[in-house]
């Protein structure tokens, strides 16, 4: 089997690459970058496109097994192929919790048959994600995990997380950290503030984040083993992370489009698709993400698709479940950093391939020959109108239904077979 | 209040004058109405008050009370409003534990709603009695110093009334422990204060409010005893007041906490006005959502 992308301005970060050129596929592979001559039946024509790795979503939540309502691990793919991505990485917050080998081995199992894009699994750091027992992080290493957290849950035991890093230290395993004090937060739903104030909701400060940013980061100082802080929201977890840099701690961290460009002043009324921990901040802290990614603090961009049906969402906002979906979503709106010359387009490819491969040691996120032929092409000039009702998701909790967006995945490559082509 | 204008404000309290100074035989001008009232939390004043108001409008009321939430009840707030709707009542009256939720029903119901309080967000129908009130004993708001004091983080009748006071021209301190005053409400134009005793003096209108231990999951000062000390309005507090000042409460009272017995019976006391003036700014709002079919 033979493919050849032509005409196409392949954008390739771990080689440097970006330029014009055509890219030949066998047997599933990259075979060549160049000029393609070959007389190939099976050709795309890439004129006006960016033809890059296959975008990486390292934050999904699936929903399968336990809450197949909100979403199956069949229509997260079929989102995701849709959203232009060929791999995305699962949290363990499924009923039951991925905190074993049987469900990480059920959920590849799943994946073989119900996915056409690559799914790993992240294992929990906990049992039952209690943040009272380590989970047996060896045994979900061999069965297929690439990190591990308690996504959700912040691991408020700092004695449980120091054990944790230490070990997972051994099996080259990142901890994921969602970095909310607990106690701090309480029962609090949205940014605290004036809007907090105004609506008469319970406010999440700042510092609820900026504290265990701080601790992590003493503890990956301490344990070397490699934390990555999952959706930094905030202006002082930027200034916290940055200094940690310098310090050649090892830690990373990412970014959601929606915390890039929502406030919580969205929430005036009361809508609960703009409720998700942590809470949309303040027009600063925006401005210091967008920043913090210019200047490569925050590595990567991730979704945190977090489905929920109607039944979770369409009710009071303070019994609404917390979260939003974003796969099909996020490649137009984080295109929005490029057209406003936040990023350069080879910086944006990167923290949507490389960076998270690198995060999560994939074997993916580049075209050099030989690798997977997982392949996203992109129209940057295509206007399109964002609708929900179009989605391939099960849920609809989306923030961005409505808007106008410049760029649109038109290709979904993965390992040489199209899975999605944009259809108008 | 936050969205109600001065020009709305003035025309329900006019109104609501105008109930007042008429005679107390039922209209029968509303006869063929139906109210409803939606209660997701404990009220006596304000349920009694929202069921004389439209009797004496000569309109009929049902009362239905809930304690559960949607995820607790399995059917959610908005299919139990929009199974009353189908039965087409002329109002539905909502009182709620959840900030937003009469919000959120006014955006798929066509029935006209009053928020009776929720969470705490707000209390319009409280704001606007308080301002009668207040209006009636000092004869005008524009240019009084409000001072309202205690629970203000989880009090909604603090918020309307911030917004509906300052429509009408008042300055509005709040005044309590700093764990109790939501953060940023100096971005409101009101004045903070964390000593009863240092502002005590500025008031035209004292509005004591209660404290809100129902809403207060969590430490929010070490004892009530303290709480009293500094908060208390006591007669000696009053001392340094103005001479002609009016003591105000939404109720229920916990005296001796906020309000000593002396100062709650006292002549300064507007208390029970306020809960006369209830009855007849309900009626007015009522009657003007009946007879419009919606005005917000």
């Amino acid at each position: 089997m033979k493919l050849v992308i032509k005409n196409g301005t392949v954008i390739d970060p771990s080689q440097k690459l970006n330029a014009k050129k055509d890219i030949l596929v066998e047997d599933g592979k990259i075979k060549k970058i160049g000029t393609i001559n070959e007389n190939i039946t099976t050709t795309i024509d890439a004129k006006g496109l960016i033809v890059t790795p296959g975008f990486i979503d390292m934050h999904t939540h699936l929903r399968e097994p336990g809450e197949e309502h909100k979403e199956t691990i069949r229509t997260g793919s079929e989102a995701a192929a849709r959203g232009g991505f060929t791999t995305i990485v699962c949290m363990a917050n499924t009923n039951p919790v991925n905190d074993n080998a049987y469900v990480t081995q059920f959920i590849k199992l799943k994946s073989k048959t119900d996915s056409h894009i690559n799914i790993y699994p992240i294992g929990a750091l906990s049992k039952g994600m209690r943040g009272e027992e380590l989970s047996e992080i060896g045994s979900l290493k061999e069965a297929g995990c690439v990190g591990i957290s308690d996504d959700g849950n912040p691991v408020m035991n700092s004695y449980l997380m120091r054990k944790a890093l230490d070990y997972c230290r051994h099996f080259h395993l990142p901890i994921i950290s969602h970095c909310e004090d607990h106690y701090l937060k309480g029962k609090g739903m949205i940014n605290e503030g004036l809007h907090s104030t105004i609506l008469g909701l319970r406010g999440n400060p700042s510092a609820s984040e900026e504290i265990m940013v701080a601790r992590d980061i003493a503890l990956a100082h301490l344990t070397k083993a490699h934390v990555h802080l999952a959706h930094i929201s905030t202006e002082a977890a930027v200034r916290l992370i940055a200094d940690a840099k310098k310090r050649r701690v090892p830690v990373t961290c990412e970014v959601t489009p929606h915390h890039l460009f929502l406030t919580d002043e969205a929430v005036k009324n009361y809508d609960t698709h703009f409720k998700m921990a942590p809470p949309l901040r303040s027009s600063k802290d925006c401005i210091a993400l967008k920043r913090a990614l210019k200047e490569n603090i925050i590595d990567a961009f991730a979704t945190d698709h977090a489905p929920h049906s109607t039944l979770e969402k369409n009710i009071e906002f303070e019994e609404a479940a917390f979260g939003v979906i974003g796969l099909e979503t996020a490649l137009s709106i984080t295109f929005k950093l490029v057209k406003e010359k936040v990023l350069t387009l080879s910086q944006w490819v990167e923290k949507w391939t490389l960076r998270p491969a690198q995060i999560l040691n994939l074997p993916k996120g580049t075209l050099k020959i030989g690798a997977d032929a997982d392949i996203t092409l992109f129209n940057p000039t295509q206007k399109i109108k964002i609708n929900k009702e179009t989605f391939k998701s099960k849920s609809r909790n989306t923030p961005f239904h409505g808007w106008n967006v410049e760029g649109n995945v038109c290709y979904t490559i993965v390992g040489g077979k199209v899975v999605y082509a944009y259809k108008n | 209040m936050h969205d109600l204008s001065r020009p709305d404000i003035l025309s329900i309290l006019a109104l609501a004058k105008k109930f007042k100074n008429t005679p107390k035989a039922p209209t029968q001008a509303f006869s063929h109405k139906t109210v409803v009232n939606l209660f997701f939390e404990p009220s006596t004043r304000t349920r009694s008050s929202f069921e004389i108001a439209t009797k004496r409008l000569g309109a009929s009321s049902i009362n239905i009370t809930s304690s559960s939430s949607s995820t607790i009840k399995g059917e959610t707030l908005i299919d139990t409003a929009k199974n009353l709707e189908a039965m087409n009542p002329d109002v539905i009256i909502i009182r709620h534990f959840s900030s937003g939720a009469p919000y959120v029903l006014s955006q798929v119901l066509k029935t006209p709603i009053i928020n009776a309080g929720d969470g705490f967000h707000e209390h319009p129908t409280q704001a606007l009695l308080d301002m009668m009130t207040i209006e009636e004993a000092k004869g005008k708001i524009s240019g009084l110093t409000v001072l309202i004091v205690g629970d203000i983080a989880h009090s909604r009748v603090a918020r309307s009334n911030i917004y509906g006071l300052q429509k009408m021209g008042a300055k509005i301190i709040v005044c309590g422990p700093p764990t109790l005053i939501p953060p940023d409400i100096q971005k409101l134009h009101v004045g903070v204060s964390h000593s009863l005793k240092e502002v005590v003096s500025k008031a035209d209108v004292i509005m004591m409010l209660r404290i809100q231990e129902e809403r207060q999951d969590r430490i929010q000062f070490p004892s009530k005893r303290e709480y009293i000390k500094y908060f208390g309005l006591t007669l000696d507090t009053l001392k340094q007041a103005k001479k002609d000042v009016i003591i105000m409460h939404p109720g229920p009272l916990n005296r001796g906490v906020e309000i000593a017995s002396e100062v709650a019976d006292g002549p300064y006391s507007v208390i029970l006005n306020q809960v006369t003036n209830g009855v007849v700014v309900r009626m007015a709002l009522l009657s003007m959502l009946m007879k419009a079919g919606k005005i917000e």
